[in-house]
């Protein structure tokens, strides 16, 4: 097979980003089995998985759609809740972990996808910053409704309720799984470090071969000009809905891996908050930079506990960090001078900084 | 000209990092004993609760009332105790998070969370570490379930709300009653719950039900008027204080005047800036921690508090404080020295805490003790606010 030049960049850009997470993946166990990995650590690495996977998706519709999305802790809520529901409603049918957990991805990448889909068809029609103000309500909405609903599951099955858990009904042999304001308790940890690292690859491949695709270069048209794209007969609204569909799909996997990590989750931490996190993580990972969104991830994630010698004045240390990282990243006599160091590596011309990797 | 003012912004910001560096060290640490460490070896206690966010008021409490009480416990010269509080803002990750720090740093023993939520998923791991835990606050029974090694030093929110229905039906102290509840709050829909199941049993009659959540906690009237159309004679409130004063402030401007009946949430209504407290005379809680009482503990405990942080301290900071000396008892009784590892800690204190003959004379109890399940028994204490004070409500148990 013959690549093109652009084809080989590609494919050499591509192999760095899945190597970078093969090699953390890889670092992490050496590491680990030469017990030098404290558990601090250890204690991150499931939740640094779910945020990449987060920031990734979101990078999809906001750097590669160029909509902005203020809701994506709600697809995560989703994800998260039905991940749990799932991995508790099979306890006693599948007895394997892994397969609970594939389950729990599943279905929470595709709770998540359907009201993705939902949120998507009247607010990506229109043009301007609707799909914002949309996502923005969307989550906000999920977590007051995921706050008032009690789920249990019984001899013969789930059970939902409104109003509270004796309106349930399940007798003494029920569990209850999902209590309203309390959350969901009693989760089963079943999520690992190496499940989340297959979540990234796999997230990491339907972006990266999205956006590469045909459909993939549509979007970013549509994204570039709106007019242009639709004056070469490129369907704005199937092309908007595909990725923000996508996005929040894995969004969804992300919560549920997130969820399964703990023995219990509140509808109250996917609130506007976690939201503006992961948006933080795309704008500073540089938006539309996949590998970009990666590293921010990951090094904000384990950022505020590394700064825990600060104390009180840890999140106010985290926030002075962001505003030198935002300055260094943006300042242009500290651009030139990188350009000029890898035009002296590479012994060329300075190449033109590329945006969109 | 660019690049000089970067440099200058870069280094005032540096600068200024190690100056916040600086304060934290200083007074306001929370690592209480690292400065004061002993040439014996101390006993490493871990905390974790809120210092930071919404719910900083409570992790702070406890950490101050636990620091007060290490100080204490060093100065009787027996055992030796170093205690490192960490931050969790109120968030399960946070609070996994800070444990596995306290795990990294060599925690023997845990005592916390403060707050529910954190408390669950924290206790989930610290029963599979083997390390020995008491929460001073986090009140639901999903911390302790199932978790042999876990213990509550406050009442569960259910026995709070079964011991609420008994007192109003025991003390005939309302007719009619309306209960106002936060639906988005654990603590509050875990009181309200049992309330509501008990009431039943105990023939009291509940006309209205209404609820509001934290989004919503700016106004009341909707809620006091469908109490006061109902006919309600006492409202029962399993709130926190904040919302509480709102809705005395409202009742009071509605010319409505029922009794108020809270639990222990309701402390620290008092202490509260601007508002009227006068509105509180003749409320009614139930609370293990009175700041006023006259006992020589708690007035010692309270100038100390004052002395020291410039305010009077709620429950959570008597909670803290009874925690250490819940652990220094049971060290004490079960021969626990600093070079022991967490797991045989671990179960010598849970044989201590368990045994029969263990109790804890506290601030927030006489004669505390501790069921297998990790349950506090202690005797709830109603009170009333007369004159702007607590005093025991007659007929109290």
């Amino acid at each position: 097979m013959k690549l093109t030049k652009t084809g080989q960049k590609r494919l050499v850009s591509n192999s760095i980003t899945y190597g970078m997470v093969v090699l953390a993946f890889i670092l992490v166990q050496i590491v680990d089995s030469t017990g030098h990995l404290t558990s601090s650590l250890r204690g991150q690495l499931v939740p640094i998985c779910a945020y990449i996977v987060m920031a990734v998706s979101l990078n999809l519709t906001v750097g590669v759609l160029g909509e902005l999305s203020l809701g994506h802790a709600g697809f995560m809520s989703l994800g998260a809740f039905s991940g749990v529901i799932v991995s508790l409603g099979l306890r006693d049918m599948v007895g394997a972990g892994p397969l609970r957990l594939l389950a729990a991805l599943l279905v929470g990448a595709v709770i998540a996808g359907l009201f993705g889909f939902v949120v998507g068809v009247p607010a990506l029609r229109l043009r301007g910053d609707y799909l914002a103000i949309v996502t923005l309500a969307f989550g906000e909405i999920i977590k007051n409704v995921i706050n008032t609903i009690y789920v249990g599951i019984g001899p013969d099955g789930l059970r939902v309720s409104m109003s509270d858990q004796a309106s349930l009904g399940l007798g003494e042999t029920g569990t209850v799984i999902l209590r309203g304001p309390m959350g969901a308790v009693g989760v089963d940890k079943l999520a690992s470090f190496g499940a989340g690292i297959i979540l990234v690859l796999i997230t990491l491949f339907i972006v990266l071969n999205l956006v590469h695709s045909r459909s993939g270069r549509a979007i970013m048209a549509v994204r570039d000009n709106r007019i242009a794209a639709e004056s070469v007969g490129i369907s704005i609204t199937r092309y908007k809905l595909t990725a923000f569909i996508i996005s929040a799909a894995l969004a969804g996997a992300a919560g549920a891996l997130y969820a399964l990590n703990y023995s219990t989750v509140v509808a109250r931490k996917f609130d506007f908050n976690t939201s503006i996190l992961v948006l933080v993580f795309v704008v500073l990972g540089g938006i539309g930079n996949i590998r970009g969104s990666i590293i921010a991830a990951a090094v904000l994630t384990v950022l505020p506990e590394m700064l825990r010698a600060f104390n009180d004045y840890r999140m106010l240390a985290y926030a002075i960090i962001l505003i030198l990282v935002m300055l260094t990243s943006n300042n242009d006599r500290l651009k030139q001078l990188r350009w000029r160091f890898i035009a002296r590596f590479r012994r060329g011309t300075p190449q033109q900084e590329v945006d969109h990797e | 000209m660019r690049t000089t003012r970067f440099r200058i912004l870069s280094l005032v910001l540096a600068l200024g990092l190690f100056v916040l560096a600086g304060c934290s060290a200083g007074p306001t640490s929370t690592t209480a004993g690292t400065t004061t460490a002993k040439p014996a070896a101390a006993i490493k206690i871990g905390g974790i609760g809120p210092l930071t966010g919404g719910a900083a008021v409570y992790g702070s409490s406890v950490a101050n009332g636990a620091k007060i009480a290490l100080e204490e416990v060093n100065a009787l010269g027996g055992l030796q105790f170093e205690l490192k509080f960490e931050d969790d803002e109120h968030d399960a990750e946070k609070s996994v998070n800070a444990y596995n720090s306290l795990k990294d740093w060599g925690m023997q023993i845990l005592c916390g969370t403060v707050t529910t939520t954190p408390g669950i998923a924290v206790s989930a791991e610290s029963f599979k570490d083997r390390i020995f835990t008491l929460t001073p606050s986090a009140s639901s029974t999903s911390v302790i379930e199932g978790k042999d090694n876990v213990f509550q030093m406050c009442f569960t929110d259910p026995n709070q709300g079964i011991a609420s229905a008994q007192y109003i039906a025991e003390n005939k102290l309302g007719s009619k009653i309306a209960i106002i509840y936060n639906n988005a709050d654990a603590y509050s829909t875990g009181i309200y719950e049992k309330f509501i199941s008990e009431a039943a049993g105990k023939n009291l009659q509940v006309v209205s039900t209404t609820t509001f959540t934290d989004d919503t906690a700016n106004d009341f009237n909707v809620q006091l008027t469908a109490a006061k159309n109902a006919g309600a004679d006492l409202i029962f409130l399993p709130i926190y204080y904040q919302p509480a004063s709102l809705i005395l402030t409202q009742a009071d401007a509605m010319s409505y005047e029922p009794k108020f009946f809270g639990v222990d949430g309701m402390d620290g209504i008092l202490t509260m800036e601007n508002f009227n407290t006068d509105l509180a005379e003749g409320v009614m809680l139930l609370t293990p921690f009175a700041a006023d009482a006259t006992e020589a503990r708690t007035v010692a405990f309270v100038a100390k508090y004052q002395a020291a942080y410039n305010e009077v301290p709620n429950q959570f900071a008597a909670d803290g404080y009874d925690c250490i000396y819940a652990i220094y008892e049971a060290c004490k009784k079960a021969g626990i020295t600093a070079d022991m590892d967490a797991a045989a800690i671990c179960d010598k204190m849970i044989a201590a805490f368990t045994a029969a003959d263990f109790n804890i004379d506290g601030l927030t109890g006489e004669n505390m003790t501790w069921a297998a399940t990790g349950e506090v028994a202690k005797a709830p204490k109603g009170m009333v606010i007369e004159d702007g004070a607590y005093v025991g409500m007659q007929g109290g148990n």
